[in-house]
């Protein structure tokens, strides 16, 4: 994928949305940044404002009072029809077009923009590739003819079409089923760390939010922004019980989801060769964590956990008393660390690099201990 | 029911021959005559057919003026609403005083009838639109006009198509009676000559069915040729 068009910095500044007469405005004085690059999930219970929000980005919604700014010119100057064309639009009911083939519809926008035939159709086999679609078989297809899956990465590869700047995706998995919705999840953020584009994304699913967001804004009632932070800040610290009630009593666990084993600060390893002194393992054996040594090879990689009788002579022999199971790796998120753990009826395992050397250890004691570190302390996600 | 109509008065008036002379079914006479039917049906097919084409030009513009301006519907519902309802015969002699006898009264007549039926299906398919290809249609950056005749239009055609069937067939009925306005047709066969029997009957009558059915299947092939989506189901 070549990208041509740079993310783009979003900027709300004290946007308000009133429709006529209603008292409250449906939109308050919101003002939040987006870093170019990033995603925003704009969460909250229903009426809270955070589709309003998202359509006064491309105008579907005219601002009442404030601005919206992209890369600091104002939405509000630009034609919205021309405005539209450089910003990704993606919706829950994805709004294909039903008498349109699947590569006619990816095209919409590049054929809104001029673009000659062969550039359209090289970009429309590009980018149904992107979104995990064989161009071959679906580019004549009609919506009709597809999957709810497959109609969804449509729509993400029509919205792409132009190489947007910003996307903008309404609950654009809201309407699929929970396993495909996972399916999809991913394959969006690996596309994401891929083409780097500012999205904007609305959900009424924490859930979701925590694991799309780099940043979450979770609104409530009335169109206020509540809490603007990154995904472990607010579960950490919820800024109001609003917030700490919409992020749920189980908003400790959540956060096992977003951090990875590398991020927190493990156990010590006594580590031990074949042939290694016992002298000086029980001299490790005295400073760590873990009172059982782990037998290593000359690569560093865990060969198992040493029995007793391993130690009995002047120095180590290979007498295991179990296999290094299971092993848990750097880049894993302490809930599934964790899952593995409690799999393995064991309290703690060895960490082991991206080369299989062993790292430290993970225990249940070392992930109780993660999920209370101050603010400070948290990585960033 | 014209049809029926037109029977009747041809029983009133039975004509000479031998099969003729008892007013039967004569195909001897049929083969021999066909060549009177020619004209009769060339100028069925040409008010049909302007009427309808004309008919749709304007009930389609109105539609379309009236798609942005909702308020606009009730009133032409009810002018053209009232068009429809003026029995035809009436209307071929009403407007004779202004327009004369001839082509210009009877398509100007049949155009009226057309109008409420092609409205109504226009309107009614501009509005079943899905409203989510309309919303993303505005997202991705369409013009109110680009979305109207890229998006609206085309997904209104399946119900637009199903009005043209409808005005076409009801049209071939109608202009049977245009005989009355001077404008000739079928309808002259049935009771403008004084061959005026059941032989006659089944031939114009037969000549009108296989009309309209024809311009039905024209329609309809229109249809599936602009209309290619509405056939593609789920792989």
């Amino acid at each position: 994928m070549t990208a041509a068009t740079p993310a783009a910095t979003l900027e709300f500044r004290r946007a308000t949305k009133r429709y006529s007469g209603q008292s409250r405005p449906a939109v308050e004085e919101l003002s939040l940044t987006v870093p170019a690059g990033e995603i925003c999930v704009l969460v909250g219970p229903s009426g809270c404002g955070k589709t309003t929000a998202m359509r006064m980005v491309n105008r579907m919604t005219d601002i009442t009072e404030g601005d919206i700014r992209l890369d600091g010119a104002s939405v509000r100057e630009r034609s919205p029809a021309e405005l539209r064309r450089e910003i990704g639009y993606v919706i829950q009911q994805i709004g294909l077009f039903p008498h349109l083939t699947i590569g006619e519809n990816v095209a919409t926008v590049p054929r809104l923009l001029g673009w000659d035939k062969d550039r359209i159709r090289g970009r429309v086999d590009q980018l149904l590739a992107l979104v995990s679609l064989d161009p071959a078989d679906i580019r004549d297809r009609y919506p009709a003819q597809l999957s709810g899956g497959q109609r969804q990465r449509v729509g993400v590869a029509r919205a792409l079409a132009a190489d947007p700047p910003l996307m903008l995706m309404d609950e654009p998995f809201g309407a699929i089923d929970p396993i495909n919705r996972e399916r999809l999840q991913n394959e969006f953020l690996r596309l994401q760390a891929e083409i780097r584009k500012t999205v904007v994304f609305v959900t009424h699913d924490i859930d979701e939010a925590i694991k799309m967001g780099d940043k979450i804004a979770i609104m409530k009632e009335g169109g206020k922004l509540a809490q603007y932070a990154p995904p472990a800040e607010l579960l950490m610290h919820p800024g109001d019980p609003f917030v700490e009630d919409f992020v749920g009593a189980d908003r400790a666990l959540k956060r096992l989801a977003l951090q990875r084993v590398r991020d927190i600060d493990l156990w010590t390893a006594p580590l031990v060769r074949t042939g290694e002194p016992v002298a000086e393992v029980r001299a490790k054996l005295e400073e760590a964590d873990v009172q059982i040594p782990l037998l290593v090879d000359a690569e560093g990689r865990p060969v198992g956990w040493l029995s007793e009788r391993g130690l009995a002579g002047e120095r180590v022999r290979e007498e295991l008393r179990s296999r290094p199971d299971p092993r848990i790796e750097m880049d894993d998120v302490l809930r599934d660390a964790l899952a593995d753990l409690i799999q393995a009826e064991t309290r703690y395992a060895p960490v082991v690099d991206a080369r299989g050397r062993a790292a430290g250890i993970l225990s249940i004691e070392v992930i109780g201990h993660a999920l209370n570190v101050p603010q400070e302390e948290v990585p960033a996600s | 029911m014209i049809l029926e109509l037109a029977q009747v008065q041809i029983h009133g008036r039975s004509g000479g021959g031998s099969c003729v002379q008892n007013d039967g079914f004569c195909p001897d006479w049929i083969t021999s005559n066909l060549d009177r039917y020619v004209d009769p049906f060339l100028q069925q097919v040409f008010l049909v057919v302007v009427s309808v084409a004309v008919g749709f030009l304007i009930a389609g513009a109105l539609a379309l003026l009236a798609h942005r301006r909702r308020w606009l519907v009730g009133p032409i519902i009810g002018v053209t609403g009232v068009l429809y309802t003026i029995p035809s015969l009436a209307a071929f002699f009403l407007l004779q005083p202004i327009t004369g006898r001839g082509k210009l009264t009877a398509t100007i007549a049949l155009v009226g009838y057309t109008l409420l039926i092609i409205f109504r299906n226009v309107t009614t398919g501009l509005r079943g639109v899905p409203e989510e290809a309309k919303d993303a249609g505005r997202g991705l950056g369409f013009t109110d006009n680009q979305l109207l005749w890229r998006v609206e239009v085309p997904l209104a055609l399946p119900e637009i198509m199903a009005g043209l069937r409808i005005a076409s067939t009801t049209t071939v009925g109608l202009a049977t009676l245009a005989f009355f306005a001077g404008a000739g047709g079928l309808g002259e066969r049935f009771v403008g000559s004084q061959i005026v029997f059941k032989s006659n009957v089944v031939v114009a009558g037969g000549l009108c069915v296989l009309l309209a059915i024809a311009l039905d299947l024209v329609i309809l092939g229109a249809q599936r040729v602009l209309t290619p989506w509405t056939r593609a189901r789920s792989a």
